[in-house]
C-alpha cells in the first residue's frame, strides 16, 4: 500500500484529497459526511465580511455532452451566505473532532488590510491549519472590488498576500484566477508577498448555455441571467496548463501548488501532482456524485502508485514538470505513423473520414466484394503525418501510433534550417 | 402486462375448435404493441450510442438506404422532425418498417457496435420514436414535410396498394403524376394491413400510415379492383401512361399429402388476415392442439397468434434444422417465449380426421448429401388445426415475361411490356420484406419519370449519404476492389 499522506505549506493530510471551496464544504453538516467519507481535507466555503452575502435562485447551469450529465458545471453562487459567527464556531468544532485532516479556510473580504486583519484575527482561534485567499471568484464579488478584481491585478495579489502573511500564523494560500492572460504573473506576485502555496485554478468566466425558449444565459434568474464560473471534466486541460506554467517558471518553481480544475478521478489527481501539486481539490466531481468518490480516489491512487514502484506521492510529484517544454525545443526528427489493427476494427470508417475531410488524406478505403461486405481501411504511410487525430476518433481504440526509429539526432525548431532565426 | 405473459395464460383448454378461450378482459390486451417504444430520454441515450459511422454498414445493409447514422445523429440533437424527413424520404414506409423490418438481420446485424460491444444500436426502435413522433404531429396538424409537384398532365395506374403500390405512388404523385390505385381488397396498406402480426403493428398503425401517404394528393384508390378479374394491363396500358404493378404473391403453396381438405386445415394468411379483420378476437376459432407447418415468419406470427388467442398446445413443424428457418432468430425468440414449440427435421406425410381434423403424421428427415430425404421413421401429433405456411406464390398476369416464378424485370424495374413496371414481392430482386418493396416502389417511380421525361432532374432533392463523395453513395466494389 502506497502512503498517500501528504504535507503541503506545512499542512498535512491523510491524502492529498480536499474538496475544494465550494457548496459542499459550506457548512459543519457537509464537512464531516466527507471527513467520514475519507476526504483527507477541505477548504472551507469563502468567508467574508458580515452581513452575509445574499444569493440568487437557479444557480448552476451545465454542459452535457452525449449523455454525459456534467462535463462542465457554471455557477453564479457567492460566498458563504451564512453569518460569520456560524461558520467559524462550525470550523472550530470541525477541526476539534476531526484533527487529523486539513481545515483550511477561504477568505474573502475588501481590499483594505483593516478588513483582512480583522477577519484574520477571528479566524485564527478556530485552530484551521491554513488560509487561502479567494482571487478568483469571477462574478458577483468581483463587481465589489474583490475575487477576480484582486486576482487580475499582480500588484494587489502581492500587496493583500503581504497584509496576511504579517498577520497570521496561519499558512496562506493564495487562490489563482485563470480569467488571465498569463497565470506566472499573479503567481510571482502571490510569491513575492510570501504565500505558502498557490491554489488553482478558480472558475473560468462563462456563459455555460443560453435557454433557447427564453432567450436568456442559463442559469436563469427570472428571464435574466450572467457570466458565472465554470468548472469541472472540460477545465482539466486548462489548469493542467496553468499548473506546468507556474511550476516550470524559474520564477516560482518549487512553490507548494494545490492543484484544483475538472479533477474527478484518480488518474486526473495523478497527472496535477506529476505536474508538481502537493495536493489536489475537487468539487464538481463530489457535487455530481456525492462523497463516496473518494473511495476510488484513494485506493485507484494507491493501486497505480504500487504497480509503478512509488512508495509516497513525492516519489513522482513534479515528475513531469521537466517534459514539460516549449513548442521550439521540440524534436522536428520526431516520427509517428497510426498503425490499424485489423483484427479489432470494427470498420465504422471514422478514421477514414477524419483523415479524408479535416486531415492528411492518408487513409484508404477497400471495398469487399458485395455492397453488405465491411470496408477495409489501411494507412497510407508515405501521406501519415502523424497527427493522432485517427486514433483520437477510433471508438475501439484499434490505432495505435507508432513511433519510427529513424536514427535522426535532436533536431529542433531552433536548429531547423527552414528557421530564418535558427542558430548555425 | 408484458408481451410475452399475456399468451401463456390461456382460460379454456379443452379439445375442439373454438372462440372464448381467453377470459373476456384479455381480448383487449392479448396483441397489445410487442415492443414497448421509446420515451425521449431513451431515445436520446440510445442514439448517444451510435458512433456515425462514415459510408455506414447499417446504411449498406438497409435496402432502402435510409441514411441511418445521419437521423440518429439528429434524434441526439433533439431534431426529430428532421429525423423523421431523413427516413422518409428514403422509405416512406419507414414507420412500418421500423416494426416490421428483420433488423436483426440487416441493419443491426450490420451495427459495429454489435461487434465493437456485442449490442448493436437499437436503429428500429429508434427508427419508430422518430417516424411516431412525426406521424402524431402530422395527423394533430396536418402539416407535413412531403408536397405534391403540380400536375405534370402524366397518369399511372398503380396495382396493388401494399408497400410497394404505396411507396410507388407517394413517389410518383411526389413528382407531379396524377396516380391511381387500383387495390383487390376493401383496405390499403397490403400484409401490413392483413398480413402481419398485429402486435407488430398495435394500434392501427397500418391504416393511419396509409392515411399520411394518401395525404401527399395526387393519388385516387379504387378499391375492390383486381387485375385478370376488373382490370387488363392492355386496357390499363391504354388509359395511363405507365403501369406500376405491385400485386405481391397472391396465392398460397399447397403441402402435397392426403387430408389437406379436411376442415380444420386452413392457410396460415388466411388465417391471420381473418384475426386482423374482425371485430371480435373473442369469436375466432382456436384449437386445443394447433400445428403450423413452415419455417418462416409467417409461420411464427400465426404461431404465436393462436397461442396468444388461447390454444393449449402450438407445435410448429418445420422440415430442417433450426439455422435454416427463414423466421430470424428474434423471431424464433418470440415464439418460444409464448410457448410455442419447435419441431424440426419433419415432413408432413398426411393428415387425418373424419370431417375435420384430428392428428397429421410427420416422417422425420435428414440431410442426404445436400437433399432433404425422409427417414421412413413417422411420428403422428394430435391436431384439431393445421396451419400452412409454406410460403406464397406469384398468381402470374397474362403477357408478362416471368424469371421462374416471379414477374421478369431490368434494373429499373421495367417489365418485358413497355410501359409496364413491376415491384415488391412480385419480382425476383431482393427478399420479400416490406422495406425491399418500399424500395423497389420509390426506385421503380423514379425509372418512370425518366422514362416519361428523359433528361429532367428530379423536381425534389434527394439526400445523399455520403454528399462528400460528390453523392456518389455507399462503397460498392470497383473494379481492383478499391473506391
Amino acid at each position: 500500500m502506497a502512503d498517500l499522506s501528504c504535507t503541503i505549506a506545512g499542512v498535512k493530510s491523510p491524502n492529498p484529497f480536499w474538496l475544494a471551496s465550494a457548496p459542499p464544504t459550506d457548512k459543519k453538516y457537509n464537512v464531516e459526511r466527507a471527513f467520514k467519507a475519507g476526504w483527507g481535507g477541505v477548504v472551507w466555503k469563502t468567508l467574508g465580511e458580515d452581513p452575509p452575502v445574499v444569493n440568487v435562485s437557479s444557480r448552476y447551469g451545465a454542459i452535457e455532452v452525449n449523455g454525459f450529465k456534467i462535463a462542465g458545471l457554471n455557477n453564479v453562487e457567492l460566498i458563504t451566505d451564512r453569518p460569520l459567527e456560524v461558520n467559524l464556531r462550525e470550523i472550530a468544532e470541525v477541526k476539534k473532532a476531526w484533527p487529523d485532516r486539513a481545515v483550511i479556510v477561504s477568505l474573502m473580504v475588501p481590499c483594505e488590510e483593516e478588513s483582512w486583519k480583522k477577519i484574520l484575527k477571528k479566524v485564527e482561534p478556530t485552530g484551521a491549519d491554513g488560509i487561502e485567499l479567494n482571487f478568483g471568484c469571477p462574478h458577483g464579488m468581483s463587481e465589489r472590488g474583490m475575487g477576480s478584481a484582486v486576482g487580475q491585478v499582480p500588484e494587489y495579489v502581492e500587496m493583500v498576500t503581504r497584509w496576511c502573511k504579517a498577520n497570521t500564523r496561519m499558512p496562506v494560500f493564495v487562490k489563482l484566477t485563470p480569467n488571465i492572460s498569463d497565470v506566472r504573473m499573479p503567481a510571482r506576485a502571490a510569491k513575492r508577498g510570501g504565500a505558502d502555496a498557490v491554489s488553482l485554478i478558480n472558475t473560468i468566466n462563462s456563459i455555460v448555455t443560453i435557454d433557447l425558449d427564453q432567450m436568456a444565459p442559463t442559469p436563469t434568474v427570472g428571464g435574466k441571467g450572467t457570466h458565472g464560473g465554470y468548472c469541472g471534466p472540460a477545465v482539466k486541460p486548462i489548469a493542467l496548463n496553468m499548473v506546468a506554467e507556474i511550476a516550470r517558471d524559474p520564477e516560482t518553481h518549487g512553490l507548494p501548488i494545490s492543484g484544483i480544475g475538472g479533477i474527478s478521478t484518480w488518474r486526473d489527481a495523478a497527472e496535477f501532482i506529476s505536474l508538481g501539486s502537493g495536493s489536489v481539490q475537487v468539487c464538481t466531481a463530489a457535487m455530481h456524485y456525492g462523497f463516496k468518490i473518494v473511495q476510488d480516489l484513494n485506493d485507484g491512487l494507491s493501486n497505480w502508485m504500487d504497480e509503478k514502484g512509488y512508495k509516497k506521492l513525492s516519489d513522482f510529484m513534479g515528475r513531469a514538470i521537466p517534459n514539460v517544454k516549449n513548442w521550439n525545443e521540440l524534436d522536428l526528427n520526431f516520427k509517428t505513423i497510426a498503425n490499424i489493427n485489423q483484427d479489432q476494427c470494427v470498420n465504422c470508417g471514422l478514421c477514414y473520414v477524419a483523415c479524408e475531410d479535416t486531415s492528411h488524406q492518408s487513409i484508404k478505403k477497400i471495398a469487399g466484394l458485395t455492397r453488405r461486405d465491411p470496408i477495409r481501411y489501411e494507412v497510407i504511410e508515405e501521406e501519415c503525418v502523424g497527427c493522432n487525430l485517427c486514433a483520437l476518433v477510433c471508438p475501439v481504440n484499434c490505432i495505435t501510433m507508432v513511433d519510427q526509429k529513424r536514427d535522426l539526432p535532436y533536431l529542433p525548431w531552433t536548429k531547423h534550417p527552414n528557421n530564418p532565426m535558427a542558430a548555425r | 402486462m408484458s408481451h410475452a405473459n399475456l399468451g401463456l395464460t390461456p382460460r379454456d383448454a379443452s379439445p375442439g375448435v373454438k372462440g372464448g378461450r381467453l377470459g373476456p378482459t384479455l381480448y383487449g390486451k392479448v396483441f397489445c404493441d410487442l415492443t414497448a417504444p421509446l420515451d425521449q430520454k431513451e431515445a436520446e441515450v440510445e442514439a448517444s450510442r451510435c458512433y456515425y459511422c462514415y459510408d455506414a454498414p447499417c446504411i449498406r445493409s438497409c435496402p432502402s438506404e435510409i441514411d441511418i447514422p445521419s437521423f440518429i445523429r439528429k434524434i441526439g440533437s433533439g431534431n426529430v422532425k428532421g429525423a423523421a424527413v431523413d427516413i422518409l424520404d428514403a422509405n416512406i414506409l419507414g414507420g412500418s418498417c421500423a416494426r416490421v423490418c428483420p433488423v436483426e438481420t440487416l441493419c443491426q446485424e450490420a451495427c459495429v457496435r454489435d461487434k465493437a460491444d456485442g449490442k448493436p444500436v437499437e436503429i428500429a426502435k429508434l427508427q419508430r420514436y422518430a417516424t411516431d413522433a412525426y406521424l402524431e404531429t402530422f395527423e394533430k396538424t396536418k402539416e407535413q414535410h412531403f408536397t405534391r409537384e403540380k400536375s405534370n398532365g402524366k397518369k399511372v395506374a398503380v396495382i396493388g396498394a401494399g408497400p410497394a403500390g404505396l411507396s410507388a405512388a407517394h413517389n410518383l404523385a411526389r413528382m407531379g403524376f396524377d396516380v391511381t390505385i387500383f387495390e383487390a381488397k376493401a383496405k390499403a396498406g397490403g400484409l401490413n394491413e392483413y398480413g402481419i402480426a398485429p402486435y407488430k403493428v398495435a394500434d392501427n398503425f397500418a391504416a393511419r400510415e396509409v392515411a399520411f401517404i394518401l395525404s401527399i394528393g395526387g393519388i385516387k384508390i379504387e378499391y375492390g379492383k383486381a387485375l385478370g378479374k376488373d382490370l387488363s394491363l392492355d386496357g390499363l396500358r391504354k388509359d395511363f401512361d405507365a403501369v406500376f404493378l405491385g400485386v405481391g404473391l397472391g396465392a398460397n403453396n399447397a403441402l402435397g399429402v392426403p387430408g389437406e381438405t379436411l376442415d380444420g386445415v386452413q392457410d396460415a394468411t388466411k388465417k391471420i388476415e381473418e384475426i386482423r379483420q374482425t371485430k371480435d378476437l373473442s369469436k375466432v376459432a382456436v384449437g386445443r392442439d394447433v400445428l403450423v407447418v413452415g419455417g418462416g415468419n409467417t409461420a411464427v406470427d400465426i404461431a404465436v397468434q393462436m397461442k396468444r388467442l388461447g390454444a393449449e398446445f402450438v407445435t410448429l413443424v418445420y422440415r430442417r434444422g433450426e439455422e435454416q428457418m427463414g423466421a430470424t432468430w428474434h423471431e424464433r425468440e418470440i415464439a418460444a417465449n409464448n410457448g410455442v414449440l419447435l419441431k424440426t427435421w419433419a415432413m408432413p406425410k398426411e393428415i387425418r380426421g373424419e370431417k375435420a381434423v384430428r392428428e397429421m403424421e410427420f416422417e422425420y428427415t435428414e440431410l442426404s448429401g445436400s437433399k432433404l430425404v425422409g427417414t421412413g421413421k413417422t411420428f403422428t401429433l394430435k391436431a384439431d388445426q393445421v396451419f400452412k405456411a409454406i410460403g406464397q406464390k406469384l398468381v402470374a398476369p397474362t403477357g408478362l415475361e416471368l424469371d421462374g416464378s416471379k414477374i421478369k424485370v431490368d434494373a429499373n424495374f421495367a417489365t418485358s411490356l413497355p410501359g409496364v413496371y413491376a415491384g415488391g414481392d412480385c419480382v425476383k430482386e431482393g427478399e420479400d420484406l416490406t422495406v425491399t418493396s418500399a424500395q423497389h416502389g420509390k426506385l421503380a417511380a423514379r425509372a418512370i419519370f425518366a422514362k416519361l421525361f428523359p433528361g429532367k432532374a428530379l423536381p425534389y432533392f434527394v439526400p445523399s449519404p455520403n454528399p462528400q463523395d460528390d453523392g456518389r453513395s455507399l462503397a460498392v466494389p470497383a473494379p481492383g476492389g478499391k473506391i
